[in-house]
């Protein structure tokens, strides 16, 4: 297979993400979003350790697996807090520091 | 070499399949489910690239962890009913922006690499990894596992109910 097949499929993954983080308005979906862009950049790094033969890739692939696992956990809890205190999930009826 | 191939293209279909599934459902399960069915083809895609313990890490962390933690989230905070938060009125221009990220990168993509073909020929042997993370890349992984124990505590300072 060509490199740029793998490449291609990182591209799509993370423009569906950035369409995501741009139209969702529930704040888990917005998360999961998130979480394509972050795996599309992880795609990335595993082909490039092959192309190039280096561990290296693989290893800061396993620093963001433990850093996405991080965000996860804060992000949903700041979505129940939100839940919690206004009854919605909306990301857009977040207004609160809006001048 | 041909199962290879095959293998590639299923996993590689099945991923951007799932991908656009979970931006485009009205569903926040079904989104939560086909995020799962994504991750999961990567998992195969990386083993496939000879990373196989970063696949195996991949389907613990991700789809045990962290779909599951999203499925919680969904059910902790179901909406009351009325009208269901989906998308926002930004669809049209979200659309263009998307496609125009996708069409620059696969530009770039293509003139860096075009027909130049990848070979899986290295498996990545998890004791190497392990090796390298426990003396080069020591540091990291100290500060990853401070990080982790942070992000815990803010987790429970922003949950807890007081």
């Amino acid at each position: 297979m060509p490199v740029a097949a793998p490449l291609l499929l990182s591209a799509l993954m993370f423009a569906a993400g950035v369409y995501g983080v741009l139209v969702r308005r529930h704040g888990v979906m917005l998360l999961m979003s998130v979480e394509l862009m972050i795996n599309a950049a992880n795609i990335n790094l595993i082909t490039f350790s092959q192309l190039l033969r280096d561990p290296v890739g693989n290893i800061v692939v396993l620093f963001i697996l433990a850093v996405t696992a991080a965000e996860v956990g804060i992000g949903i809890a700041i979505v129940m807090m939100l839940y919690r205190q206004r009854s919605t999930v909306a990301v857009d009826d977040l207004q609160l520091m809006k001048w | 070499m041909i199962v290879r191939q095959i293998a590639f293209w299923v996993l590689a279909g099945l991923s951007a399949i799932s991908a656009l599934f979970v931006v485009l459902t009205r569903n926040v399960v079904h989104a939560a489910l086909g995020l799962a069915a994504a991750l999961v083809a990567a998992a195969g895609l990386f083993i496939l690239f000879g990373a196989e313990f970063v696949g195996l890490a991949q389907i613990l962390i991700y789809v045990g962890a962290v779909v599951i933690l999203f499925l919680f989230g969904i059910m902790l905070t179901s909406t009351a009913p009325g009208r269901p938060v989906v998308d926002n009125q930004q669809k049209g221009m979200a659309f263009l922006v998307a496609v125009g990220v996708f069409v620059v990168l696969a530009i770039g993509i293509v003139a860096a690499y075009g027909r130049r073909p990848l070979r899986l020929e290295v498996a990545f042997a998890t004791s190497g990894l392990g090796n390298a993370l426990f003396t080069r890349w020591i540091l990291p992984f100290e500060a990853v596992s401070v990080l982790l124990l942070a992000a815990l505590v803010g987790a429970i300072v922003l949950a807890r109910k007081d």
